[in-house]
């Protein structure tokens, strides 16, 4: 077997494949790590779906201002030439498809695209759904990060989503700790994987049938 | 001589009475008014519905006034959080009802209240258990979910500095989902840091125009 990527791998690998000048929302958890590798030759302009675009890194210890944080609640800073907006704007640049790029997390992923990130359907889970189904039909691609496998081994990229969903055919990219694959309307494909891993060992791993 | 200044919070929630909807604002405890949610539990009103986007942090604002007893029903997008032991005890103990509402539908739907619109047409939620039941309608090769509008009778907000007229600008994320709370309550209610002297705001800056507030009430910023 091989080395899978480390989480600031995958979120290297993630922040490379983000254009100069793109409007870019960040889910909360995972996906925040991206913005530690956004190359500095490009301007990326992260939006926080709280009512900031411009968002800035962590702010120095005891320059934190509880009125400037995130969507995950902690505290963010400004970048010159960034604004606050309430909320209905916020999700207008979601729903409007002025948001080029978001990165969520995930529980599992179908090949044609449908997500599954909010509830694990449990029946004594408090449901929490935020800005998640908003952000996955909204932005113009929508790329999942997260591990191929579950802890016991199962896979989360799937035939079919079993946990409740997020959104339908919304999911164009995934990327995981072993392999990137593009996911629509035509199923899944490989589009590159960790070194040494085969197109025969995804295959096996996931239970899906890739073309070579 | 419009002035909707009034001199204290207690006087400002003063007509909120058993069984009204109120509108919080705040993202976390970033925009929440805790002085005026101070005075509604002071003045002891219960089986509120509470239109905010979560549920309550640790033990201040909506956080203590769910921890009193006063909510019958949350409309928000998320609850569940670190610190919302307080909804989660009483949402587990079959004390408070919960209408869990993607957060765009939440800012959408109450935007459309404060616009006037009977109903919108949302692609978000389409095909999830969040639409289960509703609606649905395909424009354009798009499928969107018939959502209502959410109003309220109340709306108690946050902003840094208002007027006598009721204008109000706000500070960083705080300002979230105060704006259009404020356009879709009956009675809003704003807290502000600061009451500026009429015609001291820049109108060009305003975000809330006074037609959408009916009391300003000054709480300086505790520092």
């Amino acid at each position: 077997m091989t080395n899978p990527l480390s989480r600031d791998q995958m979120a290297a690998r993630v922040a490379r494949d983000i254009a100069d000048g793109a409007y870019v929302n960040l889910g909360i958890g995972l996906p925040t790590r991206v913005a530690n590798y956004l190359p500095q030759d490009r301007d990326i302009f992260l939006q926080s779906e709280n009512g900031l675009l411009g968002m800035g890194p962590a702010p120095a210890p005891g320059d934190e201002d509880p009125e400037l944080i995130n969507a995950g609640k902690q505290p963010v800073t400004l970048l010159s030439g960034g604004c606050f907006f309430h909320h209905a704007d916020s999700f207008a640049m979601m729903r409007g498809g002025h948001l080029d790029v978001c990165v969520l997390g995930a529980y599992q992923v179908s090949v044609t695209g449908d997500l599954a990130n909010w509830h694990t359907g449990e029946r004594d889970a408090i449901p929490a759904v935020g800005g998640a189904m908003d952000l996955a039909i909204g932005a113009k691609q929508t790329f999942v990060m997260m591990d191929l496998l579950t802890k016991t081994g199962a896979s989360k990229l799937v035939e079919a989503c079993t946990y409740p969903l997020t959104g339908l055919g919304c999911v164009s990219r995934v990327y995981t700790d072993l392999a990137i694959f593009a996911v629509g309307p035509s199923g899944a494909s490989v589009i590159e994987t960790v070194d040494g891993l085969s197109i025969a060992d995804l295959r096996k791993l996931t239970g899906l049938a890739f073309e070579s | 001589m419009i002035d909707k200044e009034v001199a204290t919070a207690a006087a400002g929630v003063a007509d909120i009475t058993d069984g009204s909807s109120v509108m919080i604002g705040g993202f976390g405890t970033a925009g929440m008014p805790d002085d005026l949610i101070d005075a509604l539990i002071e003045r002891g009103v219960s089986d509120l519905t509470i239109i905010n986007n979560n549920a309550g942090n640790g033990e201040t604002g909506l956080a203590a006034l769910i921890r009193e007893g006063r909510v019958r029903k949350v409309i928000c997008s998320f609850p569940r959080q670190g610190d919302s032991h307080h909804f989660d005890a009483a949402y587990r103990a079959g004390r408070l009802e919960l209408e869990l509402v993607p957060q765009g539908n939440l800012a959408a739907r109450i935007h459309a209240a404060g616009s006037g619109l009977g109903a919108i047409f949302t692609p978000t939620g389409y095909g999830t258990l969040l639409a289960e039941g509703k609606e649905t309608r395909e424009i354009d090769g798009r499928h969107y979910v018939l959502e209502y509008p959410i109003q309220a009778d109340f709306a108690l907000i946050k902003a840094r500095k208002g007027d006598r007229w009721g204008n109000l600008v706000y500070r960083k994320t705080a300002r979230n989902f105060g704006p259009i709370m404020a356009m879709a309550a009956k009675t809003t209610i704003a807290q502000v840091s600061e009451i500026a002297p009429l015609g001291t705001l820049d109108p060009e800056v305003v975000v809330t125009p006074g037609i959408f507030v009916q009391r300003v009430v000054s709480i300086p910023a505790s520092s």
